[in-house]
């Protein structure tokens, strides 16, 4: 992979450096909370349950490929975002939660139904097998987690990141009636973000 | 097919009038008298007597049944086709009929409805996405007009198509179904009475978004078999094409009664979530034939209805 740094992306690296992370989790608490209240308003049009459900997700979903373009902005264009991922993963997962919350507490109501949806509907069944590949990223993304396993281990774990948010692009495609154009860019943005890395590693093994 | 309804609950008992009376339609009481004197749009048709279906449920208010639609060749979100259908022009309207059929040719809504009873029927709509409305329609059954124009004998199912108008439909220039929209019934589910050619709700001519000027309900359905905007209606002797059937023949059959034991492979049908209910609306049990089961079940004995989806 071939270096580049765009003008301007070292001066921005070093305003950045000035600018920590935890914020994220502030401003990460925001859209929720906006979308509750707007629900109770009736802000959320006539279908509130559903609406909240589907911007939950989707929020999730760009929140996790969020965690995807850091490596590219920096190999690309010299932007280095790391400091930030690791909040971005975080607040992806929260919302995940939060999306699923809504799918069981407000949508679904009972949790036999809740069960029957994940054993016998393939995109829930695939949307919760994302989500459960996401929980011990969730648990590790804290330095003592680097030191207890290593970094070379906590590295391969965090590289369930790449099929569960696969996943959640394929539970998006599929839970649409059709094929619909919005879920399928998000597909097809994701599977390119996967192809570099199998395109870097490729070019690694043989230099 | 010959039988009247058993139930004295007049559509007009259950709908709230605040309901519907929001801010947009309260307009000066001369604009609501000219209203008024147009029944669901149709100008010299003869109003018949108000009966519906007994439902425990209060109908939807006009904001929740014109503000939520699927109706894909205005988009494929639900509030797409408030925001889109704006531009449709409505009249005139040709709907072509054709096929096996005494009296082909072109014809507009009120040449097809001019004489006709016009009922006001308040319905469930069931979407086969599991959620569900209560819509006070105004319309004509379709029954009465197939024997306005003759139905010869042979015939055994009515089609229809959507228009498609892509200067002002968005939705049609991305293949998400095969253009034109199309729907189809066998005859006797045409000729029964609950089967109406909507033109009204509330009394209100059709929103655009909701199918203007003319679209079917059929109540006993999931709702996308109920077409919108209709252009062509013809008489055939074979099973037609079908949209949601083309598109995915395992997820949705040529019948799609509403059957809460018949799961959509990718959700359950045996519950519903009503519309209007807010955030915390409770879940409802989802009816053999939507509720319908004692006018039209007859229909279908002998068939089985796990496999004739």
């Amino acid at each position: 992979m071939a270096k580049t740094t765009l003008p301007g992306a070292q001066k921005l690296n070093g305003w950045l450096r000035k600018v920590p992370a935890w914020p994220i989790y502030l401003i990460a608490v925001l859209p929720p909370a906006w979308y509750l209240y707007q629900g109770l308003t009736g802000g959320l049009g006539v279908d509130p349950v559903k609406a909240m459900e589907h911007a939950l997700g989707l929020l999730a979903l760009q929140v996790l490929v969020a965690t995807l373009l850091v490596t590219p902005l920096r190999t690309y264009t010299g932007l280095n975002l790391i400091k930030y991922r690791r909040a971005l993963g975080l607040v992806g997962f929260f919302y995940v939660v939060l999306h699923l919350t809504v799918w069981w507490v407000l949508d679904v109501q009972l949790l036999s139904e809740v069960w029957k949806d994940i054993v016998k509907r393939p995109y829930i069944t695939i949307g919760m097998g994302a989500f459960l590949l996401l929980i011990p990223l969730a648990i590790t993304s804290n330095n003592r987690s680097i030191r207890k396993v290593g970094p070379l281990v906590w590295k391969r774990i965090h590289m369930l990141a790449y099929p569960a948010i696969l996943l959640g692009a394929v539970h998006f495609v599929w839970l649409r009636k059709g094929f619909q154009l919005e879920p399928l860019l998000y597909l097809a943005g994701i599977i390119l973000l996967l192809v570099i890395r199998i395109e870097w590693k490729r070019r690694r093994a043989v230099a | 097919m010959s039988y009247r309804f058993r139930t004295d609950l007049k559509w007009s008992d259950a709908t709230p009038k605040e309901a519907f009376f929001n801010r947009r339609q309260i307009m000066t009481g001369a604009a609501a008298m000219a209203a008024g004197t147009m029944i669901g749009g149709i100008p010299g048709a003869t109003q018949a007597q108000a009966f519906g279906v007994p439902i425990e449920r209060e109908a939807n208010s006009l904001d929740d049944i014109t503000s939520y639609n699927n109706y894909y060749e205005f988009g494929t979100g639900k509030g797409d086709p408030k925001e889109n259908a704006g531009d449709l022009v409505t009249d005139p309207w040709v709907i072509q009929v054709g096929g096996m059929v005494d009296n082909p040719g072109n014809y507009s809504v009120a040449d097809l409805t001019d004489g006709l009873d016009v009922h006001d029927r308040l319905y469930r709509f069931r979407c086969v996405e599991a959620w569900s409305m209560v819509v006070p329609w105004n319309g004509v059954q379709l029954g009465d007009i197939l024997n306005k124009v003759g139905v010869q004998s042979g015939a055994k199912y009515v089609s229809f198509t959507t228009a498609v108008k892509p200067d002002v439909m968005p939705g049609v220039r991305f293949p998400v179904l095969d253009w034109p929209y199309r729907e189809g019934l066998r005859l006797d589910e045409a000729m029964h009475p609950l089967t109406l050619l909507a033109t009204g709700i509330y009394d209100e001519p059709l929103y655009n978004q909701n199918g203007a000027p003319i679209r079917l309900v059929v109540p006993w359905k999931y709702g996308f078999k109920s077409i919108k905007a209709i252009v062509t209606i013809n008489l055939t002797d074979e099973e037609p094409d079908t949209s949601w059937n083309l598109a995915n023949a395992r997820e949705y059959g040529f019948y799609s009664n509403v059957n809460p034991q018949v799961d959509h492979p990718r959700w359950s049908q045996a519950t519903e979530r009503p519309i209007g209910g807010g955030l915390f609306a409770k879940r409802i049990e989802t009816l053999m034939f939507n509720g319908y089961a004692d006018e039209v079940a007859s229909m279908y004995e002998g068939m089985d209805l796990s496999v004739d989806i």
